[in-house]
């Protein structure tokens, strides 16, 4: 199998994406580099990513609701983290 | 549908509907909600379920439940980045009713289940998302979701290793980063002659397969591997707490252990079905939470019910179990038209009684002895050396294997070796 990136992996994925209403709220300054670091080689789908300014970005479209990012940051940059609205999310098809 | 039911479920998993089963079959109302679309939309297993629990309440589920493959295979590797070192197990042993395993995907499966819930007489609700408890004279006495409050003499929370809920009534904390771990799995597609030749399987047969060492960049945790019908589950494990000082992201080890010189050959020509991930809960006996308070008692993952001792994982067939005691708690509770707090602690003491926390007393020291880096790193480096000095011959004159096994051995010191060695045995 070829390489893939993690925006390849996720697009074959099913997702009801719960538009403009995200689950998950990150602190948009936050700049403690080491919290950050964190999330970004936590996070399985890869949605975690460094600006250049030093704080970080965050793609709730692509979450597969594992929880990583609650565990390692509930205090510092995930201000809410919450299970998208019913019927909306990652939708697994095998599991 | 009456008003008040006698329980409310919340998730339909395999804890949920196993309790949901029992508690209907024996006629009493339960609601089961589900926040996914469908029962299994939001699970993932890596996975494997060991038979026994299920077997005892559905006998001969394997002939019509959806399983994909009995597994007969067992092998464990010693990976490094250039190699691996791996024990195959094949016994028709292993599929001998009771003793039987079988590869199962969530999805399928767990829908399967939860319509057996429904056929025994549970109402099923999915697409609904339970957002608090309802709280009554410190009782807990229903749930809430969205607008909509829903009575029950008890609920149970079988809401998954991240339970929102439990945490919320305080009968567990935050999820602490040493506790759990984060899956990675790709469901790769392959069709069934070529994995079954890949694999040397017989039909209906598969292969269980768990990795250690630079699959996980040489920190805590594991790959695993397992065949299902027509696809492979391949995937990888990483406690949370150690990701920090990991050198490479989650997705970065699941790629880089797909392209692995030993992996590589067995997905050749596969095409990704899916990517998927989920938290896994891994302290074992030292995560427990208070399992019942009045009027609620809590299940399967969301009660960390996953023993863990690095060759083998299992969580499903100890949902399963604890989703039966929490139903024949109940059912007493039911009799004696008591449920609180005291009357519910049936629940604990029948999983007392079983395998669920006999072996989760019983390998509790293992998560410990897994914080071990050499583990990951020095041991599964030691055995690739050792078989480089058994195997390759370069026209250097040879030395004695005595010489040469021990080379190896110092590099991590005789009294270390001893000392894990030890420990090892004494968490198992």
């Amino acid at each position: 199998m070829k390489a893939m990136t993690i925006e390849e992996k996720l697009s074959v994925d099913k997702f009801f994406v719960d538009e403009g209403n995200p689950h998950i709220i990150i602190s948009k300054d936050a700049v403690d580099p080491k919290e950050i670091q964190k999330l970004i080689k936590a996070c399985p789908a890869g949605l975690y990513s460094l600006n250049e300014d030093g704080t970080i970005s965050f793609d709730y479209a692509g979450c597969l609701e594992c929880g990583t990012c609650r565990v390692l940051c509930k205090n510092t940059i995930i201000k809410e983290w919450n299970y998208p609205q019913a019927t909306c999310g990652i939708e697994f098809r095998y599991g | 549908m009456s008003d008040k039911f006698d329980v409310i479920i919340v998730g339909a998993g395999l804890a949920g509907s196993t309790a949901g089963y029992i508690l209907a079959n024996a006629g009493l109302e339960v609601l089961i909600i589900e926040r996914g679309n469908s029962a299994g939309s939001k699970n993932v297993t890596g996975g494997r379920l060991y038979s026994h629990s299920l077997e005892k309440i559905i006998p001969n589920f394997a002939q019509e439940a959806p399983v994909e493959r009995k597994v007969t295979k067992e092998k464990i590797s010693f990976m490094t980045e250039e190699s691996a070192v791996t024990l195959d197990y094949h016994s028709i042993r292993l599929g001998k009713q009771f003793q039987d395993s079988y590869v199962v995907l969530r999805s399928e499966f767990d829908q399967w289940l939860a319509e057996k819930a429904e056929e025994a007489g549970a109402v099923l609700a999915t697409g609904v998302r339970v957002d608090d408890l309802l709280v009554k004279d410190g009782k807990v006495s229903g749930v809430i979701a969205g607008e909509d409050e829903m009575e029950a003499d008890v609920v149970i929370l079988a809401d998954g290793v991240n339970s929102l809920l439990a945490q919320k009534i305080g009968l567990r904390q935050e999820l602490k980063p040493h506790e759990v771990a984060v899956g990675a799995k790709e469901i790769i597609e392959l069709p069934q002659n070529i994995l079954e030749d890949r694999f040397n399987l017989n039909e209906g047969e598969g292969a269980s397969w768990m990795f250690v060492g630079s699959c996980t960049g040489g920190r805590i945790g594991g790959g695993f591997l397992y065949t299902n019908k027509d696809s492979i589950s391949l995937g990888i494990v990483a406690t949370v707490g150690d990701i920090e000082q990991s050198e490479k992201s989650i997705p970065q080890m699941m790629e880089d252990f797909k392209q692995h010189p030993s992996i590589r050959p067995l997905i050749k020509d596969g095409k990704l079905a899916e990517y998927s991930a989920h938290l896994v809960p891994e302290a074992g006996y030292n995560m427990l939470p208070k399992l019942y308070s009045n009027g609620v008692v809590v299940v399967g993952d969301a009660a960390g019910l996953v023993i863990n001792i690095g060759y083998m994982v299992r969580g499903m067939d100890l949902a399963i179990a604890s989703g039966e005691a929490a139903a024949k708690a109940i059912l007493d509770a039911k009799e004696k038209q008591d449920f609180s707090e005291q009357s519910l602690a049936k629940y604990k003491q029948l999983l007392d009684e079983s395998f669920v926390m006999k072996d989760l007393q019983l390998y509790k020291k293992f998560p410990e002895f897994m914080e071990n880096h050499r583990i990951f790193n020095e041991y599964p480096k030691m055995v690739d050396d050792i078989m480089a000095d058994l195997f390759i011959i370069d026209g250097q004159p040879s030395k004695p294997i005595k010489s040469k096994l021990l080379s190896h051995v110092k590099k991590i010191g005789i009294l270390n070796l001893i000392k894990d060695g030890i420990k090892g045995v004494k968490s198992l």
